[in-house]
């Protein structure tokens, strides 16, 4: 369970403004992407992630380049759940595979205002807006699941191939 | 009744597939580049793991390249190490190859009915081969390297048709606008979009390209081009390996949209979205930089086309105008054909192949309010540098005419 308050983000909020492309060079320098996380678009988001850490948006959510960096971003900052009415693929899959939870919930841009406090069950994929009801989000795949409960796709492939004695095979 | 895609899927993970089942495909193709190379080698040593195939990867030095500053350096030496540690059955180093997009199909890397991975979005550019294309992440990288396959869930495809036949000083890219503008930036996500028509049958390879490259711009997983004497005669003479064309049944299609390409006019895409389309000649607004180049416009075809506009002209004073050829065989050849001299004789500073401005990274990035006009495929808010600079994209038609009046300008207007 992940309970919290909210920011609040609208559509598209593309990968080039979570962590802009001129910040790269550093590869994936946890301080650099905790500082530089969303600067292009929010400024005053370095202040808000310090009380809330659960961050609501609209459509597309991650839209754009297939920059690995612009989960950790958000991740390193301290954000511990994205909720949006969809998410870019490449992005989505990025999150999972770096531990970062991500949930698709239908309606949430409409319901869900700057400031609520939410809770949120991963597993049943229901999000508890205090005050307003529930929503249910498009619960994770199991498969997906198991990734983000070991903590990501390194953590989960290095008991894979430390746990068979053949991992090629198959 | 299949999809190409599906027929691809299929062949590749050993079984029947249908749309929205989660399958295991084996990678045909692996593509790493100098931003990323370094990530998806950390992630592998973490998992304590191996390249299954190192002779399947292509490894590119294309986004900071030649080295801007100390830490692009060592990113490249990052990329150029782990090539020697695993062999990979390609390396490209810093002027030998170009943007990874416009290498991969030139030198043959790609066949119809490959699967390709690369860690850059833009990958679907080699659907327009026939191939099933997409990009992942570091991380997932290191994954699909160390296992040799790569869990996808199967997705449905939309049919985009071009009717009718593109007029003068129209192109690919104005079409590709077009699609986005109509469907948004998130009308095909988890989908392909599968191009074919009339329209899109006359249009080279260069050009067929945009349109695959930039299907992520509408949020598809992939871009795809059903391969035909085109591709083949393209093909010829760079592939190393037999071809498996697939080819998508009548009625296999999630949706079928259809676009009159004769009736299309040079679009512009708007600051910040490449969504944000309206026609050339309805902006108002002066530019401070146009840009040529990148892996939707720094093919032979755009510099032919900028020369086509700028030959025997000078570019506005207000204006820089950067060219950025996508690869040592581009830039030979426009070398060859005089496009280079022509272009400098214009007024243009042409930089060596790299992802260069695209990307904000080097070799033309924009300042403070500065706007700029650009070939290249993503406007959104601070990409080619500054926060406050505003990117109009366009085909590199359009982009050559506004260098040369120093504002936005459809192409129409210049040429006589």
């Amino acid at each position: 369970m992940i309970r919290g308050r909210v920011i609040k983000y609208g559509d598209d909020v593309d990968t080039d403004v979570i962590i802009p492309a001129r910040y790269l060079k550093h590869g994936a320098d946890p301080e650099v992407l905790r500082r530089h996380a969303m600067e292009d678009l929010d400024p005053e988001f370095p202040v808000k992630v310090r009380e809330r850490r659960i961050i609501v948006a609209g459509r597309n959510f991650g839209y754009g380049s297939s920059r690995e960096q612009a989960p950790l971003a958000l991740k390193y900052a301290g954000v511990e759940v994205v909720l949006a009415e969809s998410f870019a693929r490449i992005f989505f899959r990025n999150a999972i595979n770096v531990g970062l939870p991500v949930m698709e919930v239908p309606g949430i841009s409409e319901v869900v205002e700057d400031g609520d406090e939410v809770k949120v069950d991963l597993r049943s994929g229901l999000v508890r807006v205090t005050g307003k009801g529930e929503l249910r989000g498009t619960r994770i795949p199991d498969f997906l699941m198991e990734i983000l409960e070991a903590g990501g796709l390194v953590p989960y492939l290095r008991r894979r191939f430390h746990a068979e004695d053949s991992p090629d095979s198959g | 009744m299949r999809t190409a895609i599906e027929k691809i899927l299929a062949r590749a993970s050993g079984r029947d597939v249908s749309v929205g089942d989660i399958v295991e495909a084996e990678i045909d193709v692996y593509m790493t580049h100098d931003p990323m190379g370094a990530l998806v080698e950390d992630a592998l040593n973490e998992i304590g793991a191996g390249v299954k195939h190192p002779e399947r990867v292509v490894a590119i030095q294309d986004h900071f390249v030649p080295a801007k500053d100390i830490e692009s350096a060592i990113l490249s030496m990052r990329l150029r190490e782990f090539h020697r540690r695993f062999g990979f059955g390609s390396y490209y180093e810093v002027g030998r190859g170009g943007i990874c997009h416009v290498v991969m199909p030139e030198e043959g890397h790609v066949v119809p009915g490959d699967v390709v991975v690369g860690t850059d979005s833009h990958t679907p550019t080699s659907g327009a081969l026939g191939a099933f294309a997409v990009g992942i992440g570091a991380t997932e990288m290191a994954a699909a390297m160390a296992l040799g396959r790569l869990w996808f869930k199967v997705p449905p495809t939309i049919l985009i048709r071009g009717e009718g036949s593109f007029p003068p000083l129209v192109h690919a890219k104005d079409l590709i606008l077009k699609v986005i503008s109509t469907i948004g930036t998130d009308g095909a996500i988890y989908k392909v979009l599968e191009f074919d028509g009339p329209a899109v049958r006359e249009l080279e390879m260069d050009e067929r390209f945009v349109l695959t490259n930039m299907s992520v711009e509408a949020g598809a997983k992939t871009g795809f081009i059903s391969p035909d004497e085109v591709t083949f005669r393209y093909l010829e003479g760079r592939a190393s390996k037999p071809p498996r064309p697939e080819y998508s049944d009548r009625g296999s299609f999630e949706e079928e949209l259809t676009f009159d390409v004769s009736s299309l006019e040079p679009l512009v895409a708007a600051p910040h979205s490449p969504a944000n389309v309206r026609a050339a000649s309805e902006v108002d607004e002066e530019i401070d930089q146009a840009f040529i180049g990148s892996c939707t416009g720094g093919r032979l075809s755009d510099l032919k086309a900028a020369v086509r506009i700028l030959r025997g002209r000078k570019v506005s004073e207000r204006v820089r105008l950067i060219v950025i050829p996508g690869s040592r065989r581009v830039y030979r050849e426009a070398l060859r054909m005089g496009l280079i001299e022509s272009l400098v004789e214009s007024g243009a500073a042409v930089g060596p192949p790299s992802c260069g401005p695209c990307l904000g990274a080097h070799l033309g990035v924009l300042g403070p309010g500065e706007v700029g006009i650009s070939s290249s495929n993503r406007n959104f808010r601070g990409r080619m540098g500054h926060p406050e600079s505003r990117v109009y994209l366009a085909s590199p038609s359009t982009v050559a005419a506004s260098a040369l009046t120093g504002r936005v300008t459809d192409p129409r207007e210049v040429v006589s």
